[in-house]
């Protein structure tokens, strides 16, 4: 019986079905989990506080959220060096997110199961985010204004929040002085310093220019000193007050509030409460600059380096890949040099792409970028402008690796093209380039959308060419700001990729960078399998329409 | 599908209407972008090779042979102040000097012979110089022995000054141990041999005396507590030579290993670490019978000596420790050089390149780690006097018995390459048997660097190996499923789906890889192979339940569908395989799988090893693979296999003998491209992997791979030097490699296409 069954052949069969459920199984898993990881992360957990006591020490206290639970078997455990007080079959640990950092050394501990004597969630617990050492997790106790006590006790929550919404307002005050301001000087100071060694090396320097430029740098000291001062003002103000807070173990400390970006307390708020608070992470995950060697707070420049990023690269692969592809299709006699060329184009898309980083660190930075700084910079010599890795070479790099991608693309498209259009351009006496560009190419636009479509998801995700050519784990200015000449090609940018392999693993503290993975992580993929499927349904609904063309 | 003659516009309304002018413009219009499309298009084919040319470009300099000209000849500079004892050249090849016998430095220009200036050493009327010796030559010191056991170490200074814009180097001698000589020999001999390290704070003088006895001095400074003034705190030892005739002294720059050895070939290792009680450490003979040495030096480093016989032969003595911690001094390798005596050894300062003489005035240039011979020049006829190499190895200056000097120019990029440093096993300075090692990062400039390529290659084609052995099964199944069996209503969504899996950013995969698969594989190891078991297991069991159950139920599911039925069943299976685990443990291997193996085969596990990376890289080939092999099952015309079934096969005989036959070189070239992926993939490596370059075919050690090499290491690496280059052809090899097997496949897939469009 089962004999005749394997005979039959109908097991294979059922193995190659259940090769296909294996992958589906792993790429919906794949999605799901880092759709929960992420999207987990900005929801508002409660903080916990522990009873605690181990073998070794006292009872005492821990507060802090709730992380992970690892479930650990007997003998592992015991194999690991683990005591087990009761002999069930697992260890049971907790991993508890306790903050702190500036106290206890490190964000996070492992506490057993067997050693919690109790649990509870009391609504005045707080956290803090603060903008460095991390969260802090205790007790409000009271705000103090210049060293003396204005409120304690209940009044204090509502005040510090009042509080805290002035100096966030006074914070970001600063920070614009610093950037728009100090920044924009500092600038054009070192612009009027190449501007002078330009001259010099011209030998126009002479005593006119040079009371010119007295004048220039005396005018923008003089605008410095006023923003200075403003700065100072403003930062005297912002130091005024202080959270007085309790940790865990009852010591009372003192939170300067110019150090504090938020102040919550998620025991006390209710679904609504906390779905608010989640958005509102959200939009400030976006929005916000990285903070603690990026392991916190936003990723706003990554996103923006990514987006300039690609877009640049998009303005350069779409000419070359139509053309390519018109060339394959609509040029080029079907034969030897064809074929040749689809081998080419095969190849530029199976070459490794660090291979491109190498050969756009090389060829791109050091001889084209390196020939640009000898003609056309060389007052700024010896520190290089385009002789180093920035977000021009980053875009070819990508244009070139992206190449194939839009190629393939746009020639499927112009091969589903039925034939008798161009054929009754061509009647009409249009001659081919005006065929071309008037009936052809235009027909064929939505196929060169989805080309370009998935060498933007190609080019967003692709991190190893990049590490060589330009990503930096902390930009310190974006590629595009106010000063002239605004987009500056030659800087350095952060990337959605890079941020993710440099954070979860380049970071001093990866575990508690590891939630922002996975939050970065949805992004991209989200973005990525977005822009993926956008393609697909363009590509699907053209076929429908060329189809109804040819009948 | 282009016709050429379709240009010429036939006469129609519209050029009627218009001008000449306007239809001479459109012709030109019409040519122009001709002849730019197909710029366009052949560019595709000057990028590519491009790509090649241009890493070709960088690794050329890697091939290229060294090569040394003369450029320069001149009497030695003030031959009244006696014989050239050493000869010394500084930093930028500008200022030499000549120690004479006189106990005089004369400093000359390098490139005509001039006279810089002359030092006088100011050694006591009435003793004689018995003996010289150089120091570190990276230091610039010298030591002379005199008659009255004494000797008087002197440190070759060079100032740079820019006045004027022009770099000025004024020569001078410095005394680290006071102008007056030091006592050596407390006896008060003569010194006839002399051999000096010094450290900051410590100087070991060596010397043999008149009457045969080793004697070594230890000077280390003491700073006063309550004044500036230094004092030398003095030890003397003298050796127990056993009664063998000492020839070559030579210790250490770290003062530990002193190495005696006679003209016969008897070396003995001493470890002088403490000064006052030397210890035997080996003692060995290094020559044949009848072979003398002619000369002895350090290799750059001081970890290995450089031995010259009088038959020409040099060869390389290391200190070698083995698995029980003994040492011995093993030969690593030698080079004949002529049949000559070898008079003259002169080791590169930065590089483990060396720089001989031999009697009849033919120098060589030779690099150890590389066992190549890149130089072989007649620099003089007759015998050298003296002989020094430039510290940046770029120039050499050789004085002959008649008093010449010959100054030559070496240019010598790239010497630690060759075919046997990347590709062979290299027996590098202290390892205990040839090996293949990459570790090219240097701390210092003693540093061997270890260009072996095989380990990376290895580790490349181990993880490459590992990921296709996930991911063929996969995909290849799935591919032949999805495209002959399944229906058209769920391959529509299936067939993306999965190829969407492709496009998830390797970064994503490379993370989740280290951070989260990593450590669940680390606890769930026994589940993960248990899985491997049930999951066919499960599968088989439903299959065949399910055609055992009544109509009723099992027409429900139209045909087809069957993929969409499993997964529950997978899924379960998969829970139940994860639940068992913790009994298979228990009861096969004690409880914790690890530790068995650890115990039982001595197998080690490393937390990011290479199944982790196969099951990522598994994954992230799994699309590429399936994408192809599907569309080339899928294409496979329909009326050879409705012919088949006809003739009664059932659907899985078609399936593998026509079906599969018929598309076979499709799902080639799949594989191939596949292939070319996993080997090429940066991101999931370096993340999922320790980046340990180890050779080791375990399935649980890490690895590192020529891409992830690349990543990790261009950024710190130093254009143009020897280790960019050699990352350029790790990116060469890269290329060539995806580009053999892309041709390959595209070549293979090209044929198929026109074999279906001709069936």
């Amino acid at each position: 019986m089962i004999k005749a069954w394997f005979k039959s052949g109908s097991p294979w069969i059922w193995m190659t079905a259940g090769a296909v459920s294996i992958n589906l199984i792993l790429v919906t898993g794949l999605l799901t989990l880092i759709a929960v990881r992420g999207l987990g992360h900005f929801w508002p957990a409660d903080i916990v506080e522990y009873r605690y006591q181990d073998r070794q020490d006292p009872e005492s206290l821990i507060i802090g959220e709730e992380v992970d639970k690892s479930l650990l078997l007997a003998a592992q455990a015991r194999a690991a060096g683990h005591e087990l007080l009761d002999n069930g079959e697992y260890l049971v640990q907790y991993l508890v997110k306790t903050g702190n950092r500036d106290i206890l050394g490190s964000d996070f501990r492992w506490i057993q199961e067997q050693y919690i004597h109790g649990k509870s969630t009391p609504e005045d617990l707080i956290a803090i985010e603060r903008r460095e050492w991390g969260n802090f997790y205790g007790r409000l106790l009271g705000v103090k204004e210049n060293g003396t006590l204005i409120a304690q006790g209940e009044q204090a929550w509502a005040v510090a929040q009042e509080k805290l919404a002035k100096t966030l307002e006074l914070h970001d005050e600063i920070d614009k002085l610093q950037d728009k301001g100090v920044g924009a000087i500092n600038y054009n100071l070192e612009r009027l310093r190449l501007k002078q060694r330009a001259l010099e090396l011209k030998n126009q320097w002479n005593e006119t220019t040079h009371q010119e430029f007295i004048a220039q740098k005396l005018a923008y000291e003089q605008e410095y000193k006023v923003i200075q001062e403003q700065i100072g003002k403003l930062n005297k103000e912002i130091k005024s007050n202080s959270l007085l807070v309790s940790e865990a173990g009852q010591k009372e400390i003192s939170i300067p509030l110019d150090r504090v970006v938020k102040l919550t307390r998620p025991n006390g708020m209710s679904w609504l409460d906390k779905s608010i608070e989640y958005v509102s992470n959200f939009v400030t995950f976006f929005l916000d600059e990285p903070r603690e060697a990026n392991t916190e707070g936003g990723i706003f420049p990554a996103i923006f380096g990514t987006v300039l990023m690609v877009l640049l690269m998009a303005v350069v692969v779409t000419p070359f890949g139509v053309i390519a592809a018109v060339y394959l299709r609509e040029y080029a006699k079907q034969g030897f040099v064809t074929r040749v060329i689809r081998i080419a184009v095969n190849n530029l898309a199976g070459v490794p792409s660090i291979v491109y980083g190498v050969f756009g660190l090389g060829f791109f930075v050091y001889i084209l970028g390196g020939s640009i700084d000898r003609l056309f910079y060389p007052e700024a010599a010896p520190s290089p402008v385009f002789g180093t890795p920035g977000l021009l070479w980053a875009s070819l790099t990508l244009a070139l690796l992206t190449l194939p991608v839009v190629i393939v693309a746009t020639e499927e498209g112009l091969s589903r093209i039925p034939k008798s259009i161009r054929e009754g351009s061509l009647a009409l006496g249009a001659t081919k380039a005006e065929t071309l560009w008037r009936t052809v190419l235009p027909m064929a636009s939505p196929a060169i959308m989805t080309g370009l479509i998935l060498a933007v998801a190609r080019a967003a995700g692709e991190v190893a060419p990049l590490m060589l050519v330009g990503v930096v784990k902390l930009a310190p200015t974006l590629p595009l700001d106010g000063n002239f000449p605004y987009l500056h090609l030659d800087r350095k940018f952060m990337h959605l990729g890079f941020h993710i392999y440099d954070v979860g693993f380049q970071s001093p503290n990866v575990e508690a960078a590891r939630p922002l993975v996975y939050a970065t992580s949805l992004l991209l993929v989200m973005v990525i399998v977005g822009l993926n499927m956008f393609a697909i349904a363009v590509r699907n609904n053209l076929r429908e329409k060329y189809r109804a063309l040819e009948n | 599908m282009s016709e050429a003659h379709s240009t010429q516009p036939h006469p129609s309304l519209l050029q009627t209407s218009a001008s000449d002018r306007y239809q001479r413009w459109r012709l030109v219009k019409d040519k122009i972008v001709a002849r730019c499309v197909v710029a366009g298009g052949l560019s595709i084919i000057v990028a590519i090779v491009l790509i090649f040319f241009y890493l070709l470009y960088v690794v050329f300099p890697l091939l290229l042979p060294a090569h040394a000209e003369s450029v320069g000849r001149y009497d030695a500079p003030e031959p009244g102040l006696g014989k050239t004892l050493f000869l010394a050249i500084e930093e930028q090849n500008e200022v030499a000097v000549r120690f004479t016998d006189t106990g005089k430095a004369v400093f000359f220009n390098v490139a005509d012979g001039s006279t810089v200036g002359t030092e006088d050493l100011s050694i006591p009327q009435q003793v004689q110089i018995t003996s010289f010796i150089h120091g570190s030559l990276d230091k610039g010191i010298v030591a002379y022995g005199l008659s009255d056991g004494r000797a008087l170490v002197a440190r070759q200074d060079y100032k740079q000054t820019y006045p004027g814009g022009k770099r000025l180097i004024t020569p001078s001698l410095q005394y680290p141990l006071g102008k007056e000589p030091v006592v050596v020999d407390s006896k008060g001999q003569a010194l006839t041999q002399l051999e000096v390290k010094l450290s900051d704070s410590n100087t070991t003088l060596l010397a043999k005396t008149a009457d045969n006895r080793i004697v070594l001095a230890s000077f280390s400074k003491k700073e006063s507590l309550f004044d500036d003034e230094i004092s030398l705190e003095r030890s003397e030892a003298v050796l127990d030579t056993t009664g063998n005739d000492v020839d070559f002294m030579l210790l250490d720059k770290e003062q530990r290993d002193l190495y005696l050895a006679n003209r016969q070939g008897d070396l003995s290792v001493f470890n002088v670490t403490d000064k006052s009680q030397p210890v035997i450490k080996h003692k060995l003979n290094v020559m044949n019978q009848g072979v003398q040495i002619s000369s002895m030096e350090f290799l750059n480093g001081d970890l290995s000596v450089l031995v010259g016989d009088n038959n020409g032969v040099l060869s390389q003595w290391s200190m070698v420790r083995d698995e029980q911690n003994h040492f011995s001094v093993e030969k690593l390798r030698s080079f004949k050089v002529s049949d000559a005596p070898i008079l003259a050894i002169a080791p590169e300062q930065r590089r483990k390149g060396i720089l001989v003489a031999d009697a009849n005035g033919l120098i060589g240039i030779y690099n150890s780690t590389a066992e190549r011979e890149l130089i072989k020049e007649q620099a003089i006829s007759g015998k050298p006097q003296a002989l020094a190499i430039s510290p940046r190895a770029t120039a050499f200056l050789i004085q002959s018995e008649d008093g010449k000097i010959e100054h030559w120019t070496i240019e010598n990029e790239h010497p630690e390459v060759s075919m046997s440093s990347l590709w062979q096993k290299v027996w590098y300075e202290s390892y205990s048997k040839p090996e293949y090692i990459w570790q090219s990062s240097s701390a210092s400039n003693d540093f061997e660097p270890k260009m072996s390529l095989v380990p990376l290659v290895f580790g490349t084609l181990k993880a490459a190996f590992y990921s296709m052995l996930v991911a063929i099964p996969l995909s290849l199944f799935g591919a032949i499923y999805t495209g002959y069996f399944m229906a058209p209503r769920i391959r529509q969504y299936v067939k993306p789906g999965i190829e969407i899996m492709g496009a998830l950013p390797t970064v994503i995969l490379g993370f989740l890889a280290g951070l989260w698969l990593a450590p669940f594989i680390e606890m769930n190891l026994t589940g993960i192979f248990a899985l491997l078991m049930i999951v066919p297991l499960g599968v088989m069991i439903f299959a065949y339940f399910w055609q055992k159950a009544p109509k009723e139920i099992r027409h429900k599911i139209p045909e087809g569908w069957d993929a969409l039925v499993l997964i529950p069943v997978i899924i379960f299976s998969g829970w139940l395989a994860f639940q068992l685990s913790p009994a298979i443990e228990a009861l096969c291997f004690n409880g914790d799988l690890r530790t068995w193996m650890r115990s039982e085969f001595g197998i080690g596990y490393d937390q990011r090893n290479t199944l982790v990376v196969g099951l990522a890289m598994g994954f992230a080939v799994i699309p590429m693979i399936f994408s192809i092999a599907e569309d080339a099952i899928f294409s496979v015309p329909k009326h050879l296999t409705t012919g088949s079934l006809a003739l009664g096969a059932t659907p899985w005989q078609t399936m593998t003998k026509v079906v599969l036959l018929t598309a076979s070189p499709g799902i080639f070239s799949a594989i191939m491209i596949g292939f070319g992926r996993a080997v090429g993939e940066t991101m999931i490596v370096l993340m999922a992997t320790g980046n340990t370059p180890v050779m080791d075919l375990s399935i649980f050690q890490g690895l590192r791979t020529l891409s992830a090499n690349i990543a990790v290491e261009m950024p710190e690496s130093e254009v143009n030097s020897t280790h960019y280059r050699v990352l350029f052809l790790a990116a060469l090899v890269l290329f060539m490699f995806t580009f053999i097997v892309n041709t390959l496949a595209e070549v293979v897939r090209q044929n198929l296409r026109q074999k279906y469009s001709s069936l």
